[in-house]
């Protein structure tokens, strides 16, 4: 993304919000239908187990509600780093970020033991439609989250001196809206998958 | 103009001539000449492969190529003619018109815009490198033939092992990053970028139809990427997604495939009927014809596009309630579609009208468009398209909405603007025969489909027996595509001959209402000078033309300001290696998923992360034109 257009256009834009941030609204609306379409997969062929193991035979709730509750934690973190740099408090900002990104890391190294154990207990991309969907779905939103962890990484880069200041919350914010994107997602997600599956 | 100084402390490339100019550039106006271009390269293609087509069907029994030949014919004409020609033709109008348009030095994003162009190239190059493959080796089946809507599981590793669907699906999701980009692009610019005073109804048509084309765009392509993503992961990495022995359901494939598709004819139609709502009013001398009326019809066609992706599926059994909804929902559309002929024939009525070639195609494509509308709202019915579904009445229907509509609205935008995009009037005696060429030979050729279709001669069918009266309209629609190839033909020969004449066009040859007509033709590097001021829509007729009765009178000082030489320095942004880089990288990331090879993965992956790094922290750049020189 350009970083001209945050210290240009945006007293110049005819609604007032900055170039950068309606763009990356209107990519988080498609990102929307993305994951819509690809949980849609997932449902349609919900009880499909074949052969392999079903949701309830694989899903341990107690982990996956931890690993969810640093998730949403991290966006927390993130609310902080905004703040913080929009405020001027620089290397707190450039604390929170590391904090968000060391809390994504935690979430995908919590996915990476939750697939690698399913894929023990039998259940692989191959081994039934659940496996397939279960995978593809939860995979494509690991990987959102991994493009997350290496933007506010980068961010770190981008403010390795004197920190995030308000000359480069513009940045952060861009980045929050993306990490609570990704968040948002995977509450609907888990909501989803794993809830509704105890709850039936 | 001069070139002042640059920014940044990463250099930016600065070449203004040469190839490095073209490659790293991020004028929207270059980026649309590189659209059109490269689209027109890939129309001719496709059209060999119809030509090839035709010539297989002049006669029953004919063996001109074989089946196989036959079907990878008719898959890479329809992808090709709608991925790599239409679309990306009218993107080119939309790159150079509409920063023009709404007063706007550039688009919002102009690094993004040349990602966008070179991850089309990417993509394009990347589907038809198959050909390359299959004369390496004939036996890998490399050229997709599973048909341009890829239905499972025709497309499963059962039925088509060969590489075809793999190009075609990894092809699809490259071309499918840069629209989605543009979409971005191009409501922010809409939505942001406009010139003082030109509020969202005093933009011209052509705007409006890009907005909703772009909002289309962002809420459609998701659809066939995740069903893309998914027929990729089933026959790469074994998923079951559309695997039938394990539970998948092939008519899902058609539901999100359609979910896109049809939305996707109204990217291919929208930006069309903008276009000739630009040149009706300018050759009939008139406004056009209830303009908000047009401006709703847009959107609401746009909105109902998603509501009717189902009458693609009637002969798929869903039972009659599905049925009867989606086809009301698209007899509904006919509606706004409707609404639209009207005006243009309102536009028209009582106008002085002129008749040049760029109103001839407009003509020609309200004529055939409307065609193409009956029929289609024929197959809306039901029990009516049982009796069509995958005959030659369809094949008519989609030719009549996407040469008659598209390809006439293209060919006529190419001759209205074509003294704005390179400072030269295309020749009229020679155009007027192009276009009667065209239009005789278009309706020549598709035609026959209508009374082949009702006779029951089916798609896809790479020959026939003799004896079920097809042979005679099939001879008359192969005469008629040899005569629309001459018409195109013309064209190119008209196209030659006005490149080699000296650039010298004024600024407003047609007398036309929009304001890329008040600058010089072409346009200098910034479009404007001084950003206009928009007090009215079709605001540089009325500085031509005042109207006091309507309340609208001339401003002789904002008038000569169109001219006027900028106070300021105008800061243009940097040129840029990193687009290129970027849709280069994801081009090899693609070979890399074709042959599931790490290595072209890793370079592609490379290329991608120093591209987007290099793009973050490239710095401002850019060059400031100062005041003091002449562009006129």
């Amino acid at each position: 993304m350009s970083h001209e257009t945050v210290h240009e256009h945006v007293e110049m834009t005819n609604t007032g919000i900055d170039n950068r941030k309606l763009g990356f609204w209107l990519f988080l609306s498609s990102e929307t239908v993305f994951f819509a379409c690809l949980l849609v997969g997932y449902l349609v062929y919900h009880g499909q187990n074949g052969q392999g193991p079903s949701p309830k035979d694989v899903f341990e709730l107690p982990l996956t509600s931890l690993s969810t509750f640093v998730l949403l934690m991290s966006s927390l973190a993130m609310v902080l780093g905004v703040f913080s740099a929009q405020q001027g408090q620089a290397k707190a900002a450039r604390g929170w970020v590391l904090a968000t990104a060391l809390m994504g890391l935690t979430f995908l190294g919590f996915q990476a033991y939750e697939f690698t154990t399913f894929y023990h207990e039998g259940l692989t991309l191959s081994s039934s439609l659940f496996g397939t969907t279960f995978f593809v779905l939860t995979g494509f939103h690991g990987a959102h989250v991994a493009v997350g962890v290496l933007w506010l990484l980068s961010l770190l880069f981008h403010g390795r001196k004197g920190g995030l200041g308000q000359d480069k919350a513009g940045d952060v914010e861009v980045a929050g809206l993306y990490w609570h994107f990704v968040d948002i997602v995977w509450i609907v997600l888990f909501t989803v998958i794993y809830l509704l599956e105890a709850a039936i | 103009m001069a070139i002042a100084k640059t920014l940044g402390f990463i250099p930016r490339p600065t070449a203004q001539t040469g190839f490095v100019s073209w490659l790293t550039t991020v004028d929207h106006k270059r980026i649309g000449i590189l659209y059109g271009m490269t689209a027109f390269i890939f129309f001719l293609m496709g059209g060999f492969e119809a030509f090839m087509i035709r010539l297989q069907l002049m006669k029953p029994g004919l063996s001109v190529v074989t089946a196989d030949t036959f079907n990878a014919l008719f898959t890479m004409h329809a992808t090709t003619m709608i991925f790599l020609a239409i679309m990306p033709m009218l993107a080119a109008f939309m790159n150079f018109l509409l920063p023009l348009h709404i007063g706007a030095r550039d688009v919002a994003f102009p690094r993004l815009n040349a990602f966008s162009y070179w991850s089309y190239l990417g993509g394009g190059l990347f589907i038809n490198t198959s050909w390359v493959m299959q004369l390496i080796e004939p036996a890998g089946r490399a050229i997709p033939d599973s048909g341009w809507f890829g239905y499972a599981n025709l497309t499963s590793v059962n039925f088509s092992g060969g590489m075809g669907p793999d190009f075609w699906t990894i092809g699809l999701l490259l071309l499918g990053i840069g629209t989605l980009v543009s979409g971005f692009n191009f409501i922010v610019t809409i939505l942001n970028m406009r010139a003082p005073g030109m509020t969202l109804m005093k933009m011209p048509i052509f705007s409006w139809t890009t907005l909703v084309t772009s909002v289309l765009v962002i809420f459609s392509f998701p659809a066939i990427t995740v069903a893309l993503l998914m027929l990729m992961f089933d026959r790469t990495f074994e998923a079951n997604f559309f695997n039938v022995a394990a539970g998948g359901s092939v008519v899902f494939w058609q539901h999100l495939f359609w979910t896109f598709g049809h939305p996707e004819v109204y990217i291919l139609i929208l930006p069309a009927m903008g276009i000739v709502s630009e040149i009706l009013p300018t050759f009939s001398r008139k406004p056009l014809f209830g303009y908000s009326v047009m401006v709703f019809s847009t959107a609401l066609i746009g909105f109902m596009g998603f509501t009717v992706w189902s009458h693609h599926m009637f002969a798929v059994g869903m039972g009659p309630v599905v049925n009867t909804i989606f086809g009301l929902t698209t007899m509904a559309i006919a509606i706004p579609t409707g609404v639209k002929i009207f005006n243009w024939l309102s536009t028209m009525w009582g106008g002085r009208v002129k008749i040049t070639t760029a109103m001839l195609f407009a003509l020609g494509f309200i004529m055939c468009f409307t065609i193409g509308g009956l029929s289609g709202f024929m197959h809306a019915l039901p029990p009516s398209d049982a009796q069509q579904t995958d005959t030659y009445f369809i094949v008519a229907h989609i030719h009549y909405v996407l040469i008659g509509g598209s390809i006439f609205a293209i060919f006529g935008g190419i001759y209205y603007w074509f003294p704005k995009i390179f400072g030269r009037l295309m020749d009229e005696k020679l155009g007027k025969w192009n276009f009667w060429m065209m239009f005789a030979g278009f309706n020549l050729f598709a035609f026959p489909f209508h009374f082949l279709g009702l006779m029951g001669m089916p798609r896809r069918i790479y020959t026939y027996a003799p004896g079920y009266g097809f042979e005679f309209w099939n001879l008359v629609s192969t005469i008629g595509v040899w005569v629309l190839t001459l018409g195109i033909l013309l064209f190119i020969m008209n196209f030659v001959q006005t490149m080699r004449k000296p650039i010298g066009t004024a600024r407003d040859p047609w007398d036309a209402r929009t304001l890329e007509w008040t600058t010089a033709s072409p346009p200098p590097v910034h479009n404007y000078d001084v950003i206009p001021q928009v007090a009215v829509r079709d605001e540089f007729w009325y500085q031509k033309y005042p109207d006091p009765e309507h309340g609208v009178v001339a401003n002789t000082k904002k008038a000569a300001g169109y001219g006027a030489h900028p106070e300021h320095g105008i800061h243009m942004p940097g040129q840029s290696f990193m687009p290129a880089l970027v849709a280069a990288g994801i081009t090899v990331l693609g070979y890399g998923l074709l042959f599931t090879s790490i290595v072209p993965a890793a370079i592609g992956v490379v290329g991608i992360l120093a591209g987007v790094f290099g793009w973050a922290f490239e710095g401002d750049g850019g060059t400031v034109l100062e005041a003091a020189g002449g562009d006129d």
